[in-house]
């Protein structure tokens, strides 16, 4: 069966609805993402834009519906239009961002503590979960942060992209974004059990383990090269933990 | 006897000693706390202002989540948070239109009407154990172990969360008489420590507190016993400062309550993380033959 | 020192504000001076926790917004036990605190604490500190 290329939907056919941008009215062809509506209206970023993959948190949008005193957040390129909904982009939230030396932390609270210690004007109104476009409970984490617990802090913040949302609606005047990820960084690097595995690794490139093999491969000529990779051993899709290679001369 | 444990935020690190040994009391004595699975920090202070609700929305989370975890107790350990807690819920039984405001504050979470009941592990020991149940799980009693009880603020103020008669409160006394301590009542039980003023006015704290140990010793006291993490940075961790400043100043174990109960029932000194607390707390217990080694 | 009560110095608008925020009724304040007496921060005060009443009483908002009192003040709640009339000085106190720290000033500047004092304070201080004295 061969693969048809779906047909772009017509304008003709596309129904169109109406979205405010900044205040401007816009008819937009419903089926659009924020983003690309914003673009169809004639705009062109420059910022509050990036990966259009929904991972870099630049395209944070916020946006009210009529009738509706609730706030919406959004990111831009993944929410799609909703007819009467008024936006605007937040493209960057000065939110305070101290600097360090990450190796001279040792991964204790009384380090976040001290480069944050806003941390403890939190008052649990929970502003920052409700506006989170990526759903992470922002409360919990700098409730965990409170009582120094960096561990549970990084793992209810890992989906952040930093976007900075939650820090525009912040009572407290946190940074919760940043302080997530001084929380990240400090889990990732000093409080979760080294990989050991990657240590041996790293240890068999240094003593030159691998050199030959490298030394052979640069040595080939294209042909060569190619047919080497098409007829490399693979492991099987279904292979258990204890798979090896036939040839085990390169391990 | 199952019931919910609220800890807060610094018997998680600097107050742990407060907790662990009052957890190991509670598995002594038969107690299954179940430490709420969620929480916030309780924002320590109550909101004194009648038009500032904010404030008391973090406590309000937390006895929802007393709730939730199909409690209608709920313990405490740190003073503070036990104030904090209590006062929050007294606002929410009792004032229908700010319980109403808060409730619609936070929509989503589901409507409280103040029905868990606070308490601190002082009251709970009194009013539902016993001190006589409590007298039976001693085995080594604090003899002649001459201990000031201090009360400070949180509670014994206001009238609607006290756990005792403000001006003349007599559960901690009751609580280390049936540890085999000998009470040194002194009028500084009740007096303030100086809490958050460590911020804005660190010396006015450093007095305050200073003033508390000195009339503690004047009275006999060897050693003080607490409540509150915050009392205890002000009189254990900033003590040397005042032996510094003032003249006459003298060296004073303090313990939490919690300790002195864990010690006088044998359980392993370990429990107790003396390293938290001022080298002469541990020194006293050696001399009284209470903690070998 | 001397200080002329009079329409012109009078700040009605203040009175109304301490009484919305405390929910007290200060004119009750006779002037006994009893929370003077139990204030154990007395030695720290510039102004007496009876001359804070009177001051409030004649709405005295320039006074009072200089005042180092109320931000020394730490709610220990021991006037308010035992005031004879049966005022809450410490709403009051902290009605007084909020009328300056709403103007988004701060009393003191989380960012400018000592890094060894916040390394050693635990969390109570410093959730407590900063809800009375930030704004
Ligand atoms: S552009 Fe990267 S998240 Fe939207």
């Amino acid at each position: 069966m061969s693969i048809v290329p779906q047909e772009e939907t017509t304008a003709t056919e596309t129904k169109m609805v109406p979205i405010y941008i900044m205040g401007k009215r816009y008819e937009v062809p419903a089926t659009l993402t924020i983003m690309k509506a914003i673009e169809y209206a004639g705009y062109k970023y420059i910022r509050g834009c990036g990966c259009r993959g929904g991972v870099c948190g630049a395209c944070s949008t916020v946006y009210r519906k009529p009738g509706d005193y609730k706030i919406y957040t959004g990111l831009a390129c993944q929410t799609v239009v909703e007819p009467e909904m008024y936006l605007t982009q937040m493209p960057f939230y000065p939110a305070n961002r101290t600097t360090y030396d990450f190796g001279e932390l040792t991964g204790t609270p009384d380090e976040i503590n001290r480069l944050y210690p806003e941390l403890f004007r939190c008052v649990a109104c929970n502003a920052c979960t409700k506006v989170c476009p990526m759903d992470v409970q922002v409360m919990d984490y700098i409730a965990a942060l409170k009582r120094g617990d960096i561990q549970a802090a990084a793992e209810i913040s890992f989906d952040c992209i930093q976007c900075g949302l939650c820090a525009s609606r912040c009572m407290g005047e946190l940074p919760q974004y940043h302080i997530a990820q001084l929380a990240r960084r400090l889990n990732g690097a000093y409080l979760t059990p080294k990989a050991e595995h990657l240590q041996t690794m790293c240890a068999n490139i240094d003593a030159g383990r691998y050199d030959p093999g490298l030394a052979e491969l640069k040595g080939m000529d294209l042909e060569t090269l190619r047919n080497t990779y098409q007829s490399r051993e693979m492991e099987p899709a279904s292979a258990g933990e204890d798979w090896t290679p036939q040839d085990k001369s390169h391990l | 006897m199952k019931i919910a444990y609220y800890p807060g935020c610094t018997l998680k690190t600097k107050g742990k000693s407060l907790e662990t040994s009052a957890l190991a009391c509670m598995g002594q004595l038969g107690i299954e706390a179940e430490e709420l699975e969620r929480w916030n920090c309780c924002g320590a202070v109550y909101s004194l202002a009648d038009d500032d609700l904010i404030h008391i929305v973090a406590p309000v989370r937390d006895l929802i989540r007393v709730k939730q975890a199909g409690h209608d107790k709920v313990i405490t350990l740190c003073s503070m948070c036990y104030n904090t807690l209590a006062r929050a819920n007294e606002l929410m039984r009792h004032d229908e239109e700010k319980r109403k405001t808060i409730n619609d504050f936070m929509d989503e979470e589901p409507d409280y009407t103040g029905d868990v009941q606070v308490l601190h592990f002082l009251d709970f020991l009194r009013d539902e154990i016993g001190w006589d149940k409590v007298k039976e799980k001693v085995t080594k009693p604090l003899s002649g172990m001459k201990v000031a009880p201090y009360y400070g603020c949180t509670l014994l103020r206001p009238k609607e969360v006290a756990i005792d008669r403000a001006d003349q409160p007599e559960v901690m006394h009751s609580f280390l008489e049936t540890l085999g301590a000998e009470v040194v009542d002194f009028p500084g039980a009740i007096q303030c420590c100086g809490t958050y003023q460590v911020l804005g006015n660190p010396d006015a704290a450093l007095k305050v507190s200073h003033d508390i140990l000195s009339d503690a010793t004047s009275h006999g006291a060897e050693a003080l016993a607490l409540t509150c993490p915050l009392c205890d940075y002000n009189m254990s961790k900033r003590q040397d400062q005042m032996l510094q400043k003032y003249e006459g100043a003298r060296e004073v174990p303090i313990y939490y309550f919690t300790q002195l109960m864990a010690i006088a029932m044998g359980i392993p000194v370990e429990e107790c993380h003396f390293e938290l607390n001022r080298e002469s707390s541990v020194q006293l217990l050696k001399s009284k033959n209470l903690v070998t080694g | 020192m001397a200080r002329e009560i009079s329409l012109k110095t009078i700040d009605d608008r203040f009175r109304q504000k301490i009484k919305e925020i405390s929910g007290q009724n200060f004119q009750q304040c006779f002037q006994c001076g009893t929370c003077s007496g139990s204030c154990p921060m007395t030695e720290h005060l510039d102004l007496m926790p009876r001359q804070v009443m009177a001051l409030i009483q004649f709405g005295q908002a320039d006074a009072l917004d200089v005042a180092k009192t109320p931000f020394v003040c730490a709610s220990c709640h021991t006037c308010m036990v035992r005031c004879p009339r049966g005022l809450d000085l410490t709403k009051i106190m902290e009605a007084v605190r909020l009328v300056k720290l709403r103007r988004n000033v701060n009393e003191i500047e989380p960012s400018n604490l000592q890094p060894e004092d916040v390394t050693e304070m635990p969390q109570v201080a410093m959730v407590s500190g900063f809800r009375k004295l930030t704004s």
